[in-house]
């Protein structure tokens, strides 16, 4: 656990100075702070509401984690107890070197980066959230996937003893989630080891989870235990439960509406009640790094 | 003793815009108000109709007059609660932007029919009057079953927009097809039949 060295030491007040700086950046930010991993959405975001980090407080008490319950304080209150420690990742499937992995070989293995990241949840509400991690990709090419791996699927843990939620067939448990290779291989997604320079808080899915940052919030998988490289598209539990509502890519498209809700705005969370809505960008505004991986694609179709 | 009691309902009825009101300006409403707000004044919709419908039953059961009396504020602050609820939505979320809300109420099958509801609500506040009722004569009471559409529609919508789980708008269900059940009348059924 000695890897979140810096971050620990980096005070919320230098969170503040930064968020000044990327403001008076402008929209040349995004592309700026890549070599610095403070990726924010790079087309069209000069808005300044969008640039603002989330306080700590919203990102840590308002989260969609079912498997601690459907309300969004139920993970906070409900996961303080949840055991992380000792925690193994297995990565297998299609690959010439399956290991298992402990979390603390992961974060020697592993160091942590600190990336600013958008989070878009499919229910029309995004935050701008500082995490700590690694592209996925580092973790992967350990394993050595063969040329039959052409998707990732990704199994977070199973244990209803500690999870609450997983007693009632809410969502086909343990929680399925699933990217592409090409998808999985990029340097934006990233395995997420803590936030705001702290270790992940349970609530938002320790001790390992993922965040790609182009895709609405759900296919980012908390409490990872299982990696695996397989050949068919896998199916992930929101797909299991409602086929024509969520799809297998749930990219962030403005223009595709969910059934329930319109995609093409959303709530910055922390904005209070006068703020307005603010316009959801294409690829949750990652578009120059991760369009060309859906050329030629109908994302109508293929949502 | 009487006077009291319709003033005193009254006041009760405003507790829950009271309650709103308090944490809109105190800014106790979390990370997402809006939708704090938009759920709050949908369930209390909800709930007053479910009391609503209750005043008939209560009256053959408890053979007191009283909640007749009262049944027309009731039904008024179904439609109070529900234009906060819609004005939350059309003013407070999405500003007016015609575009869009005309977008939802059209696709959205869960807003058409919250929709739906609150346009039905409109003839039952026109004719709410003591004129009105002496006016329409029988035809008033046939024009006021809109309401048990209304409450149909209502739990729809709920059932509609949630996400995966459905116990609390399934209760909401169950009650009001109970309360629609007490009013069949068996015994007239029943002799009909034989
Ligand atoms: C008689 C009419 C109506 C009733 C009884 C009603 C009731 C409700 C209830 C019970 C909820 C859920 C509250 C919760 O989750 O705690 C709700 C949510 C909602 N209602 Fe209504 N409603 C009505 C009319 C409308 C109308 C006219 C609109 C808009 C045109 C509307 C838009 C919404 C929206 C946007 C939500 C929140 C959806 C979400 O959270 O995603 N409702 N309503």
């Amino acid at each position: 656990m000695k890897k979140f060295k810096y971050s620990e030491i980096t005070p919320e007040n230098i969170y503040k100075n930064r968020r000044k700086f990327i403001k008076n950046m402008g929209l040349a930010a995004g592309s700026m702070f890549m070599g610095q991993n403070l990726i924010t959405p790079a087309s069209a975001n000069t808005n300044k509401e969008e640039l603002k980090l989330t306080d700590y407080r919203y990102v840590t008490t308002y989260n969609n984690y079912y498997e601690f319950g459907t309300g969004k304080s139920d993970p906070v209150e409900r996961s303080q107890k949840f055991k992380t420690n000792p925690w193994d990742v297995i990565i297998d499937g299609e690959v010439e070197n399956p290991i298992t992995l402990s979390m603390d070989e992961i974060l020697e293995m592993f160091p942590s980066e600190e990336r600013v990241y958008k989070l878009r949840c499919v229910e029309g509400w995004s935050m701008i959230i500082p995490w700590l991690g690694f592209p996925l990709n580092k973790i992967l090419n350990k394993a050595l996937p063969t040329n039959k791996a052409k998707f990732v699927k990704f199994i977070s843990v199973l244990d209803p003893e500690q999870m609450i939620g997983q007693r009632f067939p809410i969502l086909d448990w343990p929680y399925k989630e699933g990217l592409r290779i090409d998808e999985a291989m990029h340097d934006l997604t990233i395995l997420v080891t803590g936030l705001y320079g702290k270790k992940l808080p349970n609530q938002n899915g320790a001790p390992l989870r993922l965040m790609v940052p182009w895709k609405y919030g759900f296919k980012s998988s908390k409490a990872i235990v299982n990696i695996k490289l397989v050949e068919k598209m896998p199916t992930s539990s929101w797909m299991k439960a409602s086929p024509n509502e969520y799809g297998f890519y749930s990219n962030v498209n403005p223009r595709v509406d969910h059934p329930r809700w319109s995609q093409s705005t959303e709530r910055v969370i922390g904005g209070g009640i006068i703020s307005p809505r603010i316009p959801t960008t294409m690829f949750n505004g990652y578009g120059d790094e991760v369009a060309s991986l859906y050329t030629g694609m109908d994302l109508r179709k293929y949502f | 003793m009487k006077s009291i009691f319709k003033p005193g309902v009254f006041t009760l009825c405003l507790i829950p815009f009271f309650i709103i009101t308090y944490k809109i300006f105190l800014n106790k409403l979390g990370p997402e108000p809006v939708k704090e707000i938009t759920h709050f004044t949908g369930e209390w919709t909800l709930i007053f109709i479910c009391i609503t419908l209750s005043m008939n039953p209560l009256k053959r059961f408890t053979n007191f007059t009283f909640w007749i009396k009262i049944r027309r504020m009731l039904g008024l602050f179904v439609f109070f609660y529900a234009t906060l609820h819609l004005l939350t939505y059309v003013v407070i979320d999405y500003r007016l932007d015609w575009n869009q809300i005309i977008d939802d109420v059209v696709k959205k099958k869960f807003i058409f029919i919250g929709f739906a509801a609150w346009l039905l609500l409109i003839p039952l506040v026109l004719t709410s009057s003591q004129k009105m009722i002496i006016a329409l004569k029988h035809n008033w009471k046939k024009l006021h079953k809109l309401i048990y559409i209304i409450a149909i529609f209502g739990s729809l919508h709920f059932i509609w927009l949630s996400k995966t789980i459905y116990f609390k708008p399934l209760i909401y269900l169950i009650i009001i097809i109970f309360l629609l059940i007490l009013r069949i009348n068996f015994k007239r059924i029943i002799s009909k039949t034989r």
